[in-house]
Parts: structure tokens; sequence; C-alpha cells
């Protein structure tokens, strides 16, 4: 061989040399890499040749599927379908080829795609049978009737209603204006999804799971736990003054109205969360002072995350106050915030007699057979230092339910009132700003003497009525529409 | 040299290592289309038997030819080239089911037509040296084929590229078959000129440099394949033309300095090509960073390493990977597909076939007697291994991406005859130097 010959083959070598070289790097020393990059779709087209779980509300002829997967045939296999998605969207979130998962979809999708560890032995007998994977139903506790309810009594106006099976800590119905349809950013379709992505921004924060709230007069049932809890009773008696001002401060803090609570004189704590007296809490808030204040908020979930599927924001109440703000605090001003899920919790140990659960959404998740894969048993939350669950003492517990039964029978709370059932709530009406509306609430539960459900609504602007909202008059009346779908 | 064995046993021992080599290459080909099947449909794939038994006759057919035509020839290129083909069969018939297109029966008849254009040009050139006597011809019929596609009416320009000819209802890329052309003028110019470009006539400065008249043809070249890359705007084929050309000049002459000078004319064509046309720029760019551009221009080559990686070490197995998730899957990009599907080691085994194809041929042209035919062979060689290199240093970022086919594998009538006509040329070579007397 000439030597030109001998150099040309050596050039030869050297090029597939660099071939094969680049080669193992691309598939043994990056592979992993490529493989997993977010934009290598195959993953997510392999996702979508699974048939995922449903999830299914309701029991008996009752049950509906509220997210479903369609076969479409096409690349991307099983399509997933929402019947009725705006109505539901807060907790199923979306499953988008473009935006990925959220909500459910996300929290619960190992479930959902059935890689639970309990079918781990079917899955491994489908794998070696070379049978397709199907994913498991998640069977949720939210009451078709209840949520509707929740929907139709907001009208859509903005704001969020939570309602909560007291003694399980079942989540009944989660809803939030505004809403989106999850069915638009779960389409196959990229460059709709993508649209609609853009358009729904506001949409698709989640009012009753996600966002905080300065709660207003509704803490007052933490303040009045708090007080009672140091040793006072309903019947204890208070100063009513126009105005009460804190130590260390010369701003006042008046009544709702500017007025007296009681024509002046002395007025009981009952009478006081009746009528929502400012100026009594406020001084209550002093007496137990921060500590006191903080540890019972804390016992009912506030500060602590929550775990679990329903992914919810943590509320919270600051860690050091002052007097001023822990007056300002005890009605429920300043820098406490709370999610309305929170709220619905907090009403609901009350009801449930101080033992406060953890928000239960999944009951249970079941083969497409029926087969039970996994139960889901009501849980105390054990949280801030309470015990077990018990977050204030059952005695405490009682007071404040005859405490709230009275908002309801002759207090701010009349509105939400329903007839031969006695029902406990409280009004709130909480100023976040000077020619803002205010952010009005209700919380309350029913029948008082054996809950079967606690509900929390909040109406951010007011409910669009103005400065003139009230919880009283805004809130409470589809507090009562929704504790009524959940008393039949 | 070592004694060698009488001709004829030598020749029937060759013709019978090629036979059992293309049983085996039948007998691969027939597994893959029968995997494929099987994980497409959970089935054998209905007509295997007349499946495997048409590419038997092919290869059959391919190997009577050799037998007869090209007694001696080398038996290792036919079997290589006829497993190659087939398992682009295979894949491209498992491309048509995730794409739900029929490209695999046209592909099955080009196999045909591409092993009956390999018997007939075994068939009627039965002296490769007849090709050395129509030197010119063949020169201007090879640039003619070049530039075709420039022609208004009958040129067509497909993904950017102006390289098709499109007569009625068939196209093919006359590029393919140019640059068999232009390798046997190449090989006969620089045979005959050897002398000429060796010894320095004319001086440049200080440099001893040949005549004009020698270097004339040169830069004919260099500028015909500039054109191509401008024009046709063809950066894979202007590649693969020039490397060719430095390198057969190098083999001609013997003289790195032209190999050298070569290199830089090129370097300064590319480079002025990249500074001025927006097409090479761009290239280029997305080379450097495909990711850049992972929406655009980036998402082939993109594409084609997430398959890759995917497949990683073993592969996802054959029938079993997306290969419809990366653009021009059928044709360019087909390794990517292979290297999804079965993995590191199946890449490796197919850069392994193409490695040993270029070492036949390559010793091919060190045994041949005569210049012609050792430059012919070298430069055949050399041809086929930067097509190959260039398309799959494109598929894998080594190298710009430019529009080239992967020999014998990736859909393509013009491709696969151009080829196989590739194959019987070194078979006519390798066969000559085994028939001729041992010259001394």
């Amino acid at each position: 061989m000439n030597r030109p010959l001998r150099r040309v083959t050596a050039v030869m070598f050297l090029l597939f040399a660099a071939l094969f070289v680049n080669l193992n790097y691309l598939q043994v020393i990056r592979a992993q890499d490529l493989a997993d990059d977010n934009r290598n779709t195959r993953k997510l087209v392999e996702e979508y040749q699974l048939q995922r779980g449903s999830m299914i509300v309701g029991r008996g002829e009752g049950r509906t599927e509220i997210a479903r997967s369609v076969d479409t045939g096409g690349r991307y296999r099983y399509e997933r379908r929402y019947p009725d998605g705006p109505l539901w969207a807060h907790i199923t979130g979306f499953y988008s080829i473009v935006y990925g998962r959220s909500g459910l979809e996300n929290s619960a999708n190992r479930f959902l795609v059935g890689d639970a560890p309990e079918q781990f032995a079917r899955n491994l007998g489908h794998f070696l049978s070379g049978r397709e994977r199907q994913g498991d139903d998640v069977l949720l506790t939210l009451r078709p009737r209840v949520q509707q309810a929740a929907r139709d009594a907001l009208n859509g106006r903005d704001g969020a209603v939570v309602a909560i099976d007291p003694s399980t800590g079942d989540l009944l119905a989660v809803y939030a204006n505004p809403t989106f349809d999850p069915n638009e950013l779960s389409t196959f379709d990229r460059e709709s999804a993508i649209s609609y992505w853009e358009q729904s921004e506001q949409d698709r924060r989640n009012r009753a799971l996600r966002e905080t709230y300065p709660p207003g007069s509704t803490f007052k049932i933490v303040t009045a736990a708090a007080a009672l809890e140091d040793g006072a009773s309903p019947d204890s008696t208070y100063p009513d003054p126009q105005v009460y001002t804190p130590p260390l401060t010369t701003r006042g803090i008046p009544n709702f109205g500017g007025g007296l609570c009681a024509g002046g004189g002395q007025i009981t704590l009952q009478r006081a969360l009746e009528v929502s007296c400012n100026t009594v809490f406020a001084r209550l808030g002093n007496e137990v002072g921060a500590e006191g204040l903080i540890d019972t908020s804390e016992r009912f979930g506030l500060n602590a995350e929550l775990d679990g599927f329903v992914g919810a924001a943590s509320s919270a109440i600051p860690q050091d106050l002052d007097p001023p703000a822990e007056a300002q605090s005890a009605i429920g001003q300043r820098d406490v915030r709370v999610t309305p899920l929170q709220m619905a919790m907090i009403t609901a140990a009350i009801a449930n007699d101080g033992m406060l659960m953890q928000p239960r959404l999944i009951e249970r998740v079941q083969q497409f057979d029926g087969r039970v894969v996994r139960e889901f048993e009501p849980q105390p939350w054990e949280v801030g230092g309470n015990d077990d669950g018990q977050a204030i003492p059952q005695r405490v517990a009682r007071d404040l339910q005859q405490m709230m039964q009275g908002v309801v029978d002759n207090g701010t709370g009349t509105a939400a009132a329903i007839s031969g059932v006695d029902v406990g709530g409280k009004t709130g009406t909480a100023q976040v700003g000077e020619g803002r509306a205010p952010t009005v609430w209700f919380v309350g539960f029913a029948p008082v003497d054996d809950a079967q459900v606690a509900v929390a609504v909040v109406l951010p602007e007011g409910g669009g009525v103005g400065d003139d909202a009230t919880g009283g008059a805004i809130a409470a009346p589809i507090a009562r529409a929704v504790m009524e779908a959940a008393l039949q | 040299m070592t004694a060698v064995p009488a001709a004829g046993l030598s020749a029937r021992r060759r013709s019978n290592t090629e036979l059992g080599l293309l049983v085996l290459a039948v007998v691969t080909v027939v597994s893959a289309y029968s995997l494929v099947g099987l994980a497409e449909t959970q089935e054998f794939p209905p007509g295997l038997l007349t499946y495997g038994g048409a590419l038997a006759a092919m290869a059959l057919a391919g190997h009577l030819a050799s037998r007869r035509l090209a007694r001696g020839a080398d038996p290792l290129l036919l079997p290589l080239a006829f497993l190659l083909n087939g398992l682009g069969l295979v894949m491209v018939r498992r491309l048509d089911f995730a794409q739900e297109a029929t490209r695999a029966p046209a592909q099955t008849v080009w196999s045909i037509v591409a092993i009956g254009l390999f018997i007939a040009t075994l068939a009627v050139i039965r002296d490769h040296t007849v090709l050395d006597r129509y030197r010119y011809l063949i020169g201007i019929a090879a640039l003619v084929f070049l530039l075709m596609p420039l022609l208004p009416v009958i040129g067509r320009e497909v993904n950017g590229a102006r390289i098709w000819l499109r007569i009625g209802i068939m196209s093919f890329q006359p590029g393919e078959i140019a640059k068999l052309g232009l390798v046997a003028f190449f090989a006969s110019y620089l045979a005959d000129k050897r002398a000429l470009l060796t010894i320095a006539t004319g001086r440049l400065g200080p440099f001893h440099v040949p005549s004009a008249r020698a270097f004339g043809p040169i830069l004919v070249v260099w500028g015909v394949s500039l054109s191509v890359l401008v024009f046709q705007k063809d950066l894979g084929l202007s590649l693969l033309v020039f490397g060719l050309f430095v390198a057969m000049l190098y083999l001609g002459t013997g003289r790195p300095a032209y190999a050298l000078a070569g290199t830089a004319l090129f370097a300064g064509g590319a480079f002025a090509a990249w500074s001025t046309f927006g097409h090479v720029a761009a290239r280029v760019g997305t080379w450097l960073d495909p990711w850049a551009e992972y929406e655009s221009a980036g998402f082939q080559v993109a594409q084609s390493l997430f398959a890759l990686g995917t497949g990683g070490m073993w592969g996802v197995g054959l029938g079993q990977g997306r290969p419809d998730l990366i653009p021009e899957v059928s044709t360019d990009f087909i390794f990517a597909a292979f290297g999804e599907e079965i993995g590191l080691i199946g890449t490796t085994a197919l850069l392994l076939c193409y490695f040993l194809f270029i070492g036949r041929g390559l010793a091919i042209a060190s045994r041949a007697r005569d210049d012609f035919g050792q430059l012919l062979a070298a430069g055949l060689t050399v041809l086929f291994g930067l097509q190959v290199f260039v398309i799959l240093g494109g598929v894998t970022r080594l190298l710009p991406l430019t529009g080239l086919t992967l020999p014998f594998i990736s859909y393509g009538g013009s491709s696969l005859i151009a080829n196989y006509a590739l194959v019987a040329l070194l078979l006519r070579v390798s066969a000559a130097d085994e028939t001729t007397p041992v010259k001394s």
C-alpha cells in the first residue's frame, strides 16, 4: 500500500473514530439528560398512551366523572376531558401537553397513572404479559350538589366557597370565581392551548385554596377561643366604649359604623360576638396577648404547611405582635392572612368540639373494575402543638358553638338562618384600603349540636356592591344555600 | 507479497464466502423485519415468507452476477451493501407504520432496480479501463448532471436545496450519479497528468507551482463545487465534492501540499459563503447551539439528539420508539431512528459495517494493478466514506447539518442506485486485480 493511500486510510479511520466517540457521548454519557429533557416529548407521548384514571365525585345515582380520558386514536392517544370543567377546575387542575399538570392531576398523578405502590405486583404482571397498564380512579369527597350550590349562590360574583364535613374533614365543596375551563388547556391543539393559557392567567388563580385574605371579624372566633381558654366565659362582661385605644398608641379602634355595641356600660362576651364588637375583641387581643393569640391560631393550623393532595397555601399570623398589632390582629386586620380553606377548617374544628381534621379530598383509589387500591381514613391534624388534633378544649368549643349560634339567631348573621335547623356562624367585613370595597366573609356550621357541614365564604371585592358590603348581607346568604345543600 | 494461490480456486472460495455472508445478511434482515412486525401488531408480519423469498432472490441474483461477471472480486462488499440495504428497507417499512406513509413498496422496487443496475454495470463494464478512455465525456456529463437542477422547469427545490430533477412523475437527484462520474474523471485525469502535476514548472512568489494548464481543471472543479454550495444551497454535496477532490489530488500526486492548498481554498470559499450567504451562516449557528433555536432551525437536530439519547445503550427496541417525532426521518435522519430503537449497540454495528466497507474499498485500491484502477477504487471509497461521515456527523451534531442520504439505508432511489453502481465499480476493479497477471 502506498503512502498517500495509507494516510487517507488513517484519516478515514479518524473520522469514524470521531463518529464512534460522539455516539458514545450522546448515547451513554448524555443519554439520561437527553431522554429526560422536558422538550423531549417521547415521555409525554408515552404518558398519553396510557388510559389515565378518572376523578369521580358523588356516590350511587349522583356519581359523576369530573375528569376522564378519551381515546382519540391519534399520536397522543388519550385526551383528558372535563365534563363541566369550570365547575371543578380549581380541584381537578389541568393536564396539558404544553403546560404539564396542575391540581389533583398533579398531586394524585401517581394514582391516576396506576403507579400506586399497592399496584406493583399488578403492574409487574402486566409488564411481563405485555398488557397495557391502566390508570386507577380516584373517588373524591366532593359532593356535586354542594358544589353546584356554591356556584349558583355566588352567581357569577368573584369569590370562593369551601365546605367541609367537620367530623371527617371531608371537603364537600371547593369552588371559586373566576374559574377556567381545563378542557381548553388539556386539548392536543397546541396553538389553542397556548392562546387560552395567556388569556386565562387571572382565572387560574385558585381563590379557594391558594389565595389569602384578611379574615376580618371572622377571626374573632379565634380571639374568643383564646379568651375562653384564658378563663373567660360567654357571660364575662367588658366595657363598651365607642373607641378602644390599645397601649403604646394613640390610634383608637372604633366599632363598625362608629357607634356603641350595647348602648354603653357593660357587654357580655356572647353579645360582643353576636354584634361583632370591635372594641371588646381588640381589648381581648391585648388581654390574651400576642402569645395567646398566636398559640391558638397555630393550633388551628396557621403558619403551617398542609400536606396531602389539596395543595393549599398556608395561612399566616405574624410571629411578633406589639400591643397595637395584637389588638388589630384580634379583629382580623393587619397582617393576618388566611385562605378560605383555613377559615372553613377553623369553623369545622369548633363545630367538631375542638377537633381539627385534615382536609380530606380523596376518599378512595380504585381500579376501573372497582377493586379498592387504597382507602384514605379521616385524620386529625396534629399541628401547632395541639393535642392530637384537639385545637381547643371541648368546653371552649361548646361555648363557641353557642355564641356562634347567637350570631345567626340574633346578631349580624341572621341571613344564614335555616328554618328548623340551628345554625352557628360569624360574619366578617375586612377593610382592605381606602376607597376599595371590603372583603366580606361568612363562616358557619349546622346543625349546631351535631354539625354535618362547616362552610367559609369570601367575596374579596365585596361581591360587587361597593363600600356598603358586609359579610352579613352578602356572604351569609351564600353560606346558607351551601349548608342547605349539604344538609339535604 | 505472499504467493498468490491458484486464481480459480481462490475465486471460487471468495464467491462461496460472499454467498455465505449474503445468507447471513438475509437472515438478519428477515429477523429485523419480523421484530418490527411483532412490535406493530403482536404478530409475525403477513407475507414474511414472500418477503424473505424476494430478499433471497435479490441476494442470489446479485451474487450470481458477481460470481460470473466479477470473478474473484472482494466477497464482503456485496453482503455489506445488501445488509445495509435490507436494514434500510426494514426501517423504511417501520417508519411507514409510524407515519402512516407508504414508502416501503417504492423503496423495495428501487432496491430491485438498483440490483438490476448493479448487474448491468458489471455486465456492461467488463473492464474498468473503459472509463479511462471516455474521461472527458464522463467529466462533462458529471458536471452537467451536477448543475442540471439549476435549470428552469425540470429543476426542483426541496427543503431549500435545489438538487432535484422532476420529469413527469419521476423525480431523482442527478447529483448522486454525477458524483460517481466525477470520481471516474478525477481518477482518469490524475492518473494521466500525474507527472505534470508533480513537477513544478511555474513560480508564484517563493513557491514552485505546476503550470496553469495543469491547474485549470482543478480550478474549474473548485468553482463548480462552490457554485453548488451557493446556488443549489447544498452544503453537503459541495463539502463532499471538495473533500473528494482534495483526497484524490493527494492520492494522485502524493503531495500533501495539494491537499493543504485545496483545503485552504475550500476553507476560504466556505468562509466567504458563510459571511455572505444567510443560509450558510444560519446552518453554522444552528450547529453551534441548536437549543437556542429549538422551536425553529434547531428542532430537527434536537429531535435527533433526543432520539439517540432516549435509545441509550440498548435502544428501546425495533418498532418501539417514536421516530415519527423526527423530521425527515426516512431520509437524512434515518440513523437517528436506528439510534433510538437499537441503541448504541446497534449504531455501533452499523458504523462498523460502513467502516468495514471502506476498509475493503481501500484494500481494493491498494491492490489495484493500474494507477487509474487504484485512484478509481480509492476515490469511490473516499466518496462513500465522506458521505457517511458528513451525514452521520450532521445527525449527531459533530458537524453542521447538511442534507445527504445515508448510503444504502436512507429512503430514496437515486442514492440507492448510485451506491449499488459504486459497489459494482469497486468489484470490477477488485476482480481485475485478481484476474490480470501480476505485473512486475
